[in-house]
């Protein structure tokens, strides 16, 4: 149990130190709304590594830090949104037989940027919002493929270490 | 990469592709609303789906039809907005320059949220 709080611990800061060295890399300079979602490693990592509960636990707690430390209250909203939406179907998509890591991933990506994009058009009630979501949808399978590639590997490190000491200790 | 994301990649891409069709084929020339300009002060502003004939102080009368702008009463000397053509799209501008009248279409709302978090 200790083991656990200290390794999801380890992630959470992981996700929010990930989150800012995103914001340090523009992707596309000048592209609105396109970025690679760096602190999604994290996410995808302790979905496969322990589960819903826990990938929601350490996603929370990046969005409220990341959020207080830097944002305001409605940028908290509207990584919340996209933290929510995009677990939400990852937690679908990972049950889907013959799915792998990548496939995950690019799905939360797609998500993450749908229901960001949602919650703008509902901020701003403009519905011209809309004519940017194909360019979303589209950026979403690439990062989320690129972040998907990244996080198999990750797991198939990673993963079998600490689940191995865990075992051993406890 | 696996054969279900491959497909899952090809289905979100494709629906993206079909989305970008539709949206450019249902957009409008760009432009929804006439924003009357009198002496630098917004006079007011007007959807151009709406056909009206809009009087302008005492000065001027200009209309919407067919989602189309144009003056039709000036009284100053030289009716150059009165013969200038009749403006549609976003941009599109006429100027009463002697009784300073600004007709511009723009979008409404076509301002973007002013933050994005992480």
């Amino acid at each position: 149990m200790n083991r656990k709080t200290a390794i999801l611990g380890l992630c959470a800061a992981l996700a929010i130190l990930l989150g800012y060295v995103e914001s340090l890399i523009p992707l596309f300079p000048g592209v609105y709304g396109i970025k690679l979602g760096l602190s999604n490693l994290m996410i995808v990592f302790m979905l496969y590594l322990y589960g819903m509960k826990e990938a929601f636990l350490v996603s929370m707690i990046r969005v409220l830090v990341i959020g207080f430390l830097f944002g305001n209250l409605f940028s908290i909203l509207f990584s919340l949104a996209g933290a929510v939406g995009s677990l939400a179907v990852m937690g679908l998509t990972i049950r889907i037989k013959g799915m792998g890591v990548i496939g995950v991933s690019l799905a939360g990506g797609v998500a993450h940027n749908m229901a960001q994009m949602a919650v703008a058009i509902f901020a701003v009630s403009s519905f011209y919002l809309v004519y940017y979501l194909p360019v979303l949808m589209i950026s979403g399978v690439i990062t989320g493929i690129l972040i998907g590639i990244v996080s198999k590997e990750m797991i198939r490190r990673l993963g079998p270490l600490l689940l191995k000491e865990k075992r051993k200790k406890v | 990469m696996k054969k279900k994301e491959i497909m899952l990649a090809a289905a979100i891409l494709l629906a993206a592709l079909l989305l970008w069709g539709i949206l450019t084929l249902i957009k409008p020339s760009g432009g929804d609303t006439l924003r009357i300009t009198v002496n630098n002060q917004l006079y007011g502003e007007y959807s151009l789906k709406e056909d009206q004939t809009i009087r302008i102080g005492q000065t001027n009368i200009c209309e919407i039809k067919d989602g189309a702008v144009r003056m039709v009463k000036a009284d100053c000397p030289d009716h150059l907005c009165m013969k200038s053509e009749a403006v549609t799209g976003e941009g599109g501008t006429i100027v009463c320059l002697p009784n300073r009248v600004i007709l511009e279409v723009i979008s409404s709302n076509s301002q973007a949220p002013d933050t994005v978090a992480s």
